[in-house]
């Protein structure tokens, strides 16, 4: 908990800072442990009911532990009548979890997300908040997870 | 505060500004049904129960709207019954509704509802049952959380907030998953929940009761035993026995409101731990004894002690569960037996 | 204020889109790769790579590279072509013609960018600097005009005059409600507190819609000039901007967008002398839909659940961010404002229709030939968009219908393509102009289920504090999804309509009150497909698997035994070289028989409705 408490020195304390606070400690962890919302509701003087109230409305936020690689599969309306449920479904065979789920390795989160706004390379999913890969077909899926994984056995 | 006149279904009320159509109608007897609305809260405006139509506005919602000079609500158009039925129909599809076990029956604000708007059975059926299967929070030891049960009209959430300044409970989750939750969803007695049950008391179903409950037959209004505060309580008794506690709405000092040791403390009344009489130590052994011979005893160890060591040696221990004026009494006992110490048992 | 000149002008200009979806296609390896390669063929002086925010909107076709000023444009460029391309810069090479783009009815290749339908019909206004300017230069922003709305505002207008000149544009707001925007910054004008605020709603939150986070990714400053010049006229001195974290290039740009126009003396104190100050902040919305909506936008920003608050409440520009009144406008309306105060409230207001006044920005995705961000005048026709500028439906398939609005919107069916498109219109047909997303769908698309995926997503994104929103939603798709699985019953139609009316007039916000428009107007113009679904246990559209059957045609199995090797649960039958089965009782519809039968024979088909082993 001493990199909450570092991250929290940047800020004042005002509670409109919760959401950015609550995004960093995120950012920084994989995840909001209780511990870090006792002591952000402490910080920014609210009750510890409201800092979970307000964790759990947003959906960007976990308070469970996420795999290394975040894996979001956009169910947007052109993903949806392009394929995304199948999309979906390929992926959690490939990773035999289910959504919301992380594999017992701690390799991959799945989680699904209203829309990445790449409609037009419809059904897409973005990887680790950055990587975009659209146009896909269940086949292609399995590419990408057999790239990733070879990847990071590579660096380690 | 100025008088507002205003109209409702053709009856002319008078009522003060700041008030909403709601509040205003219910204390002139005309009932609009409502869930989440509470004369000691904020108005929420969630359950959407109380829909009326304002001239030349439309459709709104009583508890949210102040009354205005010269309003002419109505409460029943074919559109208020239909949006009303909607809702109470959806709130009772989502609800554990096994109404004849529940400690809430006839006191349930659901029922209340279905009574007056008229639920019918063939109705219900074209719906799809979307109750929860949530477990049941036992552990407080004063009372029990059914989510089950739970129509999320915050009224425990404002509560908690506005009346007792804690806010154990808030809103968590979204969409259906929505429910009321302590951090991180944890049982209440692992909250900083002072037991107060101020929430108990305003749950309008059966999502908050209180443990072992038992109806009483009568009521006995009188002032709370455990601190000088003085809150008036009204004592429900059931044969001969205090079965709960209520707080006294009417009471200047409380206004109903009571704390965990007042309402829930009650158990003491008829505890088989209870001393009826005095007790006087006989080698090493507590025996019973009157109070002629247990203050006699007291005054002449209090005479002994004074010839011995001086009037400071003695020392008094008063308690909150008397009142200001018995504890001013007290010291003043003491101080005339010639000492200052004088303690209190104030840790409430 | 002198710009500095650059020293040589280039003789042609390369033009990358580097927006979210580029990037995706690979944009950033071909812009590196054609940088280099043009540098080491000696022509970096005289052929300008140059990134821009974003591709010129047919997203479709990304990579793209656009050659100014020929203006022609190759699509789907690869790392591979790019030493071919470099060296078509050199005298006496000839231009790359495989990678123009190719007419998909014709053939032929289409050299010039405006020569391909996609861009013929569109009207480019507010997204005329979108693929041209380089968004982390604001240098580029200046040269193409950038600023000098503000400067006009802030030295040689009042704020009543700014109001007035918005006024007459007729401007509505363009995220979706379409209030006349005038008359709203009018209201905050005239709420009497010192302290006030303008937000810039970024929280695009509707599933197939992007253009939001084009303008943001592809021209961050004209948000953040209309947010000034608001500011400046409803007497505000901070903005913010409340954007989704689910678009981290447009949060990167926007910040970097901020950051120079701080130095610039855009932002801060005293800008042009005028002694007028305004400052701008990100906010990064975490994720929740309804923080679409002004109450809840705001509670969002003040670190609270955003819940919104009901009605009757005073109006957000009277009683906004930490009770201050505050103005809340959609990026694309900000975006507007800048070209409004440039070219006037009477050029504005002669595109559109009589109510709807200038242009409208959709994301056109779904089953059309070409998908991407396109800007059309008001009142163009349906037909002419999915048609004329879409291209029409892949593969031969029949349109079905198109989806507006997102979750608040609905469908319109074939009979509805002429409607001329307007905020007012597009309501009266049952679906809503929404932010600007609009999904066309074809014959392989089921309208029960399309209507069961919008009530899921409202049912998840329901606030929860509304009944008739959190309870209405899920008994909607309850009802939808017993239909999709063969277990509806002929009363549920009418049910659904009467739960859909009554859910419409009494939830407590927008959300609610447009939850059910997918289911609607689902019913109203494909009852049929209900009814199939119901009474035929069939699914024309052949998506519900619950109702539908996968077989092999007799004469078209050569017995391979591709499908019955795959066959998850064992249900196919049949040895080498002899036809296969499948057991219907056995068969869970996975559809892999169908993927994995090898095109050249085609055996298995799917087809509606449940057939019994033996059929």
């Amino acid at each position: 908990m001493e990199r909450v408490r570092d991250i929290l020195t940047g800020y004042t304390g005002k509670r409109h800072e919760l959401v950015p606070i609550l995004q960093e400690i995120q950012t920084e962890l994989g995840y909001l442990p209780e511990e870090a919302l006792v002591m952000i509701a402490t910080f920014t003087g609210i009750p510890e009911s409201e800092a979970f109230a307000i964790a759990t409305f947003y959906s960007q936020f976990r308070l469970t532990p996420t795999g290394r690689n975040r894996v979001m599969v956009c169910r947007g309306t052109a993903c949806h009548v392009k394929g995304a449920p199948q999309i979906l479904e390929e992926i959690e065979n490939y990773l035999n979890i289910k959504e919301g789920e992380t594999t017992p390795d701690l390799e991959f989160t799945l989680e699904s997300v209203a829309c990445i706004g790449c409609c037009a390379l419809a059904p897409c999913i973005m990887v680790n908040n950055k990587d975009v890969h659209g146009r896909l077909t269940p086949k292609r899926v399995r590419g990408i997870f057999s790239d990733s994984k070879g990847k990071e056995q590579d660096t380690s | 505060m100025r008088k507002i006149t205003f109209v409702i279904n053709g009856r002319k009320i008078e009522t003060n500004e700041r008030n909403t159509i709601l509040r205003a109608s219910l204390a002139h007897g005309i009932y609009i049904p409502h869930l989440c609305d509470h004369p000691d809260l904020t108005p929420f405006g969630g359950c959407r129960l109380c829909v009326v139509e304002i001239e030349g506005r439309g459709l709104t919602i009583s508890c949210k709207a102040p009354v205005e000079e010269g309003l002419v609500v109505q409460t029943e158009t074919p559109v208020i019954n239909k949006v009303r039925r909607i809702a109470a129909e959806l709130l009772i599809v989502n609800h554990h509704a096994e109404c004849l076990q529940c400690v809430r029956n006839t006191e349930c604000k659901l029922q209340d509802i279905a009574a007056y708007i008229g639920i019918e059975a063939d109705h219900l059926q074209r719906l799809r049952q979307t109750a929860g299967d949530h477990p049941i929070d036992n552990s407080n030891p004063f009372f029990i959380r059914n989510p089950n049960k739970c129509v999320l009209c915050g009224i425990c959430v404002r509560t908690c907030e506005e009346i007792n300044g804690v806010r154990v409970l808030d809103f968590a989750f979204r969409g259906y998953e929505t429910k009321i939750s302590t951090l991180m969803n944890k049982p209440i007695n692992e909250s900083v929940c002072e037991s107060c049950g101020e929430c108990v008391v305003r749950c309008p179903t059966g999502a908050l009761i209180i443990k072992d409950y038992q109806r009483p037959d009568r009521v006995v209004t009188t002032i709370c035993p455990y601190c000088g505060t003085g809150c008036g309580i009204q004592l429900g008794v059931r044969g001969n026995k205090v079965v709960s506690v209520r707080g006294d709405r009417d009471n200047p000092i409380n206004k109903g409101q009571l704390c965990v040791k007042g309402r829930f403390g009650y158990h003491f009344i008829d505890h088989p731990d209870r001393l009826t009489t005095p007790l006087i130590k006989r080698n090493g052994a507590f025996v019973k004894a009157s109070w002629d011979k247990a203050l006699e005893l007291v005054a002449t160890k209090f005479k002994e002690a004074q010839d011995r060591y001086g009037p400071e040696a003695l020392a008094g221990l008063s308690s909150a569960r008397i009142t200001n004026e018995e504890n001013y009494l007290f010291q003043k006992l003491l101080r005339c037996l010639g000492t200052n110490s004088i303690d209190h048992c104030a840790r409430l | 204020m002198i710009r500095k000149e650059r020293s040589k002008i280039p003789v042609k200009t390369l033009l990358l889109g580097q927006g979210t979806c580029c990037i995706s296609a690979g944009a950033e390896q071909v812009y590196t790769a054609l940088k280099r390669e043009i540098a080491q063929l000696g022509m970096a002086d005289s052929v300008q790579v140059k990134r821009t925010g974003l591709c010129h909107g047919f997203c479709q076709l990304d990579p793209v590279v656009i050659i100014e000023p020929e203006g022609l444009l190759y699509s789907e460029v690869k790392v591979d072509d790019v030493p071919e391309i470099a060296r078509s810069f050199l005298p006496g090479e000839r231009l790359v013609e495989r990678l123009f783009y190719h007419s998909p009815v014709t053939g032929e290749a289409i050299p010039r960018y405006r020569d391909i339908a996609f861009y013929q019909r569109q009207q480019r206004t507010v997204l005329k600097n979108c693929g041209y300017i380089d968004p982390e230069e604001i240098d580029d922003y200046l040269t193409n005009g950038g600023y000098q709305a503000l400067r006009q505002v802030l030295l040689e207008m009042t704020p009543e005059q700014v109001i007035k000149q918005v006024k007459d544009s007729g401007l509505r707001g363009l995220g979706g409600a379409g209030f006349p925007t005038g008359r709203k910054w009018e209201s905050c004008y005239q709420a009497a507190e010192n302290e006030k605020y303008v937000v810039c709603n970024a929280d695009e939150g509707d599933p197939g819609a992007f253009q939001d986070r084009s303008i943001l990714e592809g021209d961050p400053h004209s948000v953040l000039e209309g947010m000034i010049i608001a500011g400046y006229a409803v007497g505000a001195a901070q903005g913010y901007i409340y954007v989704r974290a689910e678009y981290p290039l447009a949060v990167k740009r926007l910040r970097s967008a901020i950051v120079q126009a701080r130095e610039e003396g855009f932002l801060g104190e005293d800008i042009f002398g005028s002694g007028f100050g305004f400052d701008i902040e990100i906010f990064p919305g975490a994720g929740a839909f309804v923080c679409g909506e002004s109450t809840a936008l705001v509670l969002s920003i003040e670190g609270k659940r955003g819940m919104p608050k009901p009605l009757p409440r005073p109006r957000t520009t009277e009683v906004g961010l930490w009770n201050k009144p505050t103005l809340l406008n959609n990026v694309k309306t900000f975006a507007a404002i800048r070209w409004i105060i440039n070219k006037g409230a009477d050029w504005f207001s002669s595109i559109g229709t009589k109510k709807s006044k200038g242009t409208a920005i959709f994301s056109l995705t779904g089953k059309t030939v070409n998908c991407g961000l396109i800007e059309v005048p008001m009142g163009i026709t349906l037909r002419e968009i999915i048609f004329g500028i879409g291209g029409g439906i892949p593969d031969n398939k029949k349109f079905k219908a198109v989806q507006t609005g997102g979750p608040s919107g609905g469908v319109l069916p074939e009979s509805l393509l002429d409607t001329a498109i307007d905020f007012d219109s597009l309501t009266a047909a049952g679906s809503m102009m929404g932010s600007g997303g609009m999904v066309v769908v074809d014959e392989e698309t089921c309208m029960v289920d399309l209507a069961r995926y919008f009530l899921d997503f409202t049912q998840k994104e329901s606030c929860g504090q509304c009944s008739l929103c959190r309870l209405g939603s899920l008994q909607m798709l309850e009802i939808l999804t017993a239909i999709t699985k063969g277990e509806g019953r002929m009363a549920d139609i009418d049910l659904l309509i009467e739960l859909g009316e009554g859910i419409k007039i009494g939830s407590l916000c927008g959300l609610g009150q447009s939850a059910p428009n997918p289911v609607l107007s689902t019913i109203r113009y494909f009852r049929a497909e209900y009814e199939a679904h119901i009474l035929m246990q069939q699914c024309p559209a052949k998506r519900c698997k619950a109702l539908i059957s996968y077989y092999i045609v007799p004469d078209k199995c050569t017995g391979c035994t591709a499908c019955q090797r795959q066959c998850p649960v064992n249900a196919i039958t049949g040895d080498r070289k002899k036809i296969h089965v499948i057991d219907q009782n056995k068969c869970t519809r996975c559809g892999i028989c169908l993927s994995v039968c090898p095109e050249r024979f085609s055996a298995v088909e799917s087809v509606p409705g449940r057939l019994v082993s033996g059929d």
